[in-house]
């Protein structure tokens, strides 16, 4: 690894780190082959999104002031999730006012805070992948990562050099899968509805596979399919983009498992 | 004054931390100033176009919102046109016109079928004729003042609505209609009502499905004067 | 009727449940969204007019005593009147005061939603008066005994099936075997009933979509033209507004409506702005003896001192339930109040009062699609939750939440402890899925696995994936 190489201090979110490691991976190699180096520090857990959804200032502000410690040692904080990402960047300033120089240092680390597909191709300048995926892809764009921090064209465009892969448009891709954190499961009719109009829309698609960058969504979504009996595979665009589609999708058992 | 206003404005005092003398001093310079000094707002490009071409915007845009449109030479073709109009949609050939001595005037012995009644509208009405202050090319919008020669009712009993709307009245934007009424009626003062008209009535309050003619009238009908210089455009 | 915000996950559930709702509601997603995004390509201008429309809010709500003073001036001045009203009851009263005083029976109405806030009309029945909404789809869920359930499509959860039924309910001085299966044949029979009642009309009462501090003007926007019949024939024309509405000039009114009617239908321009400047000159041959102006706060001078202060830029046009899926997938009745959708969720609240209403804010994913068609730019879902700090702030958040987000905290403030205990759970229910990889049900997430699969763990964590990857390496 070069001298120059970026120190990037990969946040891995709750989600990641407990169900699903092999997005953490994935986007390791991903940050490694656009010549990061790269580290999962320890002293890390949640970015508080639970706690601040909830009106629970309080804790929000234990748990920002922990991540700031942590991460504002490296270049980059890269994190596979639209919505961690614009919480760190978009609200953890304000969210610290009260305390100027706390503040400082979150504004700091919002300028250094990237989720991990905009920041390879905006900026490491990456144009394409070297990775293989056979068949027809759908994509969901998760509501943060859309609307605070403007994602779009970046998975689409890297999706597009993956061999093999063809990118069917989702129709309302960017309507709200009625994950929102706590919502799901406070507001459960309500939650229910939505996802299921987003499952049926998938499957109506045609696409073997779903994919978008937040694990929550991906987890709703796949959850509500598998409920429905439906062949759709679910994984997040780093698995694909990283070219690691070994492990089972998410809510699925063991090669040749099943039911 | 009433107790109700003292309370209303003390909360909004209070809200807006009023009482320090300076800033109050200021707060009102900046209202006096906004209401003296008059400013127009962002205008949109798309009616900022020659005047020839602002008449044709107008006409496009009306008749997109369902109004019809027919282009005549001159003021005295007016009754013809509206007998037209009669006949093209199987109505009884009579007409609420309005009390303008412009309208008045026009050649309606040349109509000797016509009934033709001045005045406000009236219940019976199925037709009325009325001029206008401009035409707003760019929403194809018609804008009408109330006075003593515009009554108000002309615009929504009847039916029918015919307006008399010269070329020379269109103009862009809506901020020019404004500035128009400002010329005749002076500074902070406007007649008791002024109606901006885009197309007929119409209502999707049922399964969101586009009806004409909900309450107001079901048919706007623009007679378009060609009253300006072909060469200049004025 | 009373509010009922509480009721509002009673509500929620059986709205999901309800098949023609669900058929109406499939027109509010297919319709106005498209027609809007239309409109908004068709103007380059539209976002730059967004941030002037926002600004003119910001300025007058800066100086809203001082424009409301101007304003109040220039409508005496062209011979109107203006009452105070602090309270919904001092509104309804100043209403029934004027109505009494000219010997009213019938009072025709255009669409007010402030006239929904106070809840005039049952108040007026209860006097000896008769309102009579005009609007189309007002007129239908008055005959319901309905409250609107959109703020500019009142009806929208109606069917025509349903429509058709209540006309007939109704009007029953009609020959029964006439047609009504088209729409067309039901807008031709309300325009044939309700004409008679603009003509008999003692008093006429429209909201206002903006009050003109230049003028004393107010302004009104509607398709049918029906605000135009309510306000012109009757003898006395009564305006009913409530503070936020006054904008310094015509121009700033002109500037907003420029994007009001695209944002709420997606036309271009509403068939009908009328603009209304005090009562009948001596010279004009008809229009009302009387004008009055009833100016309500009701909460909002608090508003004004508050974080929630950007709400009352809204100008009421509609497009945020138009955009939100929880608004697709409920309407808007279960908000239990006159305001659905976002902007309920965030006026209700404030009106109503937040032990009341609490639902509603709660009820988002901050999917963010309002505040992004908002055409004043109304931060909603940071109005939604800064009203969660307040339920938070006062413990009204239930005692279990409150409990899991301290443990959460505890736990995720402790990385060492933390990743020890979601070591042992993702084993854990690694375990419990087995091959399969998937919980169809697990004690106390009932929540989710009732509707959906719940994924399992891939079996070990990342950090400590990431552990033993650093000791291999020498690291």
């Amino acid at each position: 690894m070069s001298e120059t190489a970026p120190r990037v201090g990969l946040f891995v979110t709750c989600l990641v780190d407990m169900f699903r490691p092999s997005v953490g991976f994935a986007a390791v190699k991903l940050l490694e082959a656009a010549g990061c180096s790269v580290e999962a520090p320890r002293a890390q857990s949640c970015c508080g999104q639970p706690a601040y959804n909830s009106g629970d200032q309080h804790d929000t502000r234990t748990l920002a002031a922990q991540v700031i410690a942590t991460f504002e040692p490296y270049d980059y904080l890269v994190v596979p999730s639209g919505s961690c990402a614009a919480m760190i960047r978009e609200h953890y300033p304000a969210l610290l006012a009260d305390n100027p120089e706390l503040t400082a240092r979150a504004e700091a680390l919002a300028a250094k805070t990237y989720e991990l597909v905009s920041f390879l191709t905006d900026v490491r300048g990456m144009t394409g992948v070297e990775a293989a995926f056979e068949g027809r892809v759908t994509y969901h764009d998760a509501c943060s990562g859309l609307r605070e921090l403007g994602i779009y064209d970046q998975p689409r465009a890297l999706l597009a050099t993956v061999r093999g892969l063809r990118l069917e448009e989702l129709p309302d891709a960017d309507v709200c899968c009625g994950f929102g954190g706590t919502f799901c499961v406070k507001y459960p009719e309500i939650s229910d509805t939505m996802v299921t109009n987003k499952a049926e829309i998938v499957e109506q698609t045609g696409a073997g596979t779903l994919l978008a960058g937040d694990l929550g969504c991906l987890m709703n979504v796949a959850g509500k399919l598998q409920r429905r009996g439906s062949n759709v595979q679910v994984r997040h665009v780093a698995e694909v983009l990283a070219g690691m589609t070994d492990e089972p999708a998410i809510g699925e058992g063991v090669k040749n498992g099943g039911d | 004054m009433s107790a109700g206003r003292d309370a209303i404005m003390g909360g909004l005092r209070r809200a807006l931390k009023r009482g320090a003398k300076v800033a109050d001093a200021a707060a009102q310079e900046a209202v006096d100033q906004r209401l003296s000094d008059i400013q127009r707002g962002l205008i949109p490009a798309r009616a900022q176009i020659p005047p020839r071409a602002q008449v044709d915007l107008f006409e496009s845009m009306a008749v997109e919102q369902a109004a019809t449109v027919v282009r005549i030479a001159s003021l005295d073709e007016v009754p013809a046109a509206l007998a037209d109009f009669l006949k093209g949609n199987n109505l009884a050939p009579k007409l609420r016109l309005a009390p303008s001595p412009e309208l008045e005037n026009l050649p309606w012995d040349g109509q000797p079928l016509l009934e033709v009644e001045t005045g406000r509208a009236q219940d019976s009405d199925q037709v009325s004729l009325t001029g206008a202050v401009a035409g707003i090319a760019e929403t194809g919008t018609l804008l009408l003042a109330s006075g003593p020669e515009a009554p108000t009712t002309l615009n929504f009993l009847p039916e029918n609505h015919v307006v008399v709307l010269k070329a020379s009245q269109v103009v862009g934007a809506y901020e020019d209609g404004w500035d128009r009424l400002r010329e005749s009626h002076g500074p902070g003062q406007l007649p008791r009502v002024v109606n901006f008209i885009t197309g007929p009535s119409r209502t999707a309050d049922i399964e969101q499905t586009i009806q004409l003619g909900a309450h107001g009238p079901r048919r706007l009908h623009v007679l378009l004067v060609e009253d300006t210089d072909p060469e200049n455009g004025r | 009727m009373e509010p009922s915000p509480r009721a509002f996950k009673a509500n929620a559930r059986e709205a999901v449940q309800d098949p023609q709702l669900k058929r109406a509601l499939a027109h509010v997603k297919v319709g106005f969204i498209g027609k809007r995004a239309k409109a908004v390509a068709r103007l380059p201008e539209f976002d730059a007019l967004r941030d002037a429309a926002r600004d003119i809010k910001v300025h007058t709500l800066d100086h809203l005593d001082l424009y409301l003073e101007r304003y109040e001036e220039r409508v005496i001045a062209q011979g109107g009147q203006v009452h105070w009203c602090p309270s919904a009851d001092d509104a309804r009263a100043a209403v029934l005061d004027i109505c009494r005083r000219v010997g009213a029976k019938t009072v025709t109405k255009g669409k007010s939603m402030i006239s929904e806030e106070i809840d005039l009309n049952q108040h007026l029945e209860a006097n000896g008066i008769t309102p009579v909404e005009t609007d189309l789809g007002e007129y239908i869920i008055q005959l319901r005994h309905e409250r609107p359930s959109h703020i500019i499509a009142p009806a929208v959860h109606l069917t025509k099936d349903l429509i058709e039924a209540d006309f007939r309910a109704h009007h029953s001085h009609l020959p029964p075997e006439r047609s009504l299966e088209e729409p067309r044949e039901l807008v031709e029979e309300a325009r044939g009933i309700l004409r008679e009642r603009f003509l008999a009309a003692d008093v006429g009462i429209t909201g206002a979509n903006f009050l003109v501090a230049e003028t004393g003007s107010s302004i009104i926007v509607t398709n049918e033209g029906n605000g135009d019949l309510t306000q012109t024939l009757p003898k006395v024309h009564i305006v009913i507004a409530s503070l936020e509405k006054v904008v310094p000039t015509l121009e700033d009114a002109t500037t907003i409506l420029r994007v009001l009617a695209r944002s709420a239908t997606g036309q271009e321009f509403s068939t009908y702005t009328t603009v209304s400047t005090g009562p009948k000159r001596p010279e004009d041959l008809d229009g009302p003896e009387e004008y009055h102006v009833i100016l309500l706060d009701n909460g909002r001078s608090e508003m004004l001192a508050g974080p929630f202060r950007e709400a009352l830029h809204c100008i009421r046009c509609g497009a945020c339930m138009n955009h939100c899926p929880v608004y697709h997938a409920i309407g808007g009745h279960a908000y239990g109040w006159v305001y659905p959708g976002p902007i309920g969720a965030v006026l209700t609240p404030a009106l109503v009062g937040v032990e009341e209403a609490g639902d509603l804010p709660n009820a988002s994913t901050f999917c963010g699609r309002c505040e992004a068609v908002c055409p004043v730019r109304i931060p909603l879902p940071k109005m939604m939750r800064h009203w969660r700090e307040r339920e938070f702030e006062r413990h009204l958040t239930p005692r279990a939440v409150r409990a899991g987000l301290r443990l959460w905290a505890f736990l995720a403030s402790r990385p060492a402890l933390y990743h020890w205990l979601t070591g042992w759970a993702a084993r854990l229910l690694a375990l419990l899925a087995g091959r399969k990889g998937r919980l169809r049900s697990l004690p106390l997430a009932g929540g989710w696995t009732r509707v959906r699969d719940l994924p399992a763990p891939q079996g070990r964590t990342f950090h400590a994936l990431w552990a033993e990857r650093q000791r291999r390496a020498g690291k």
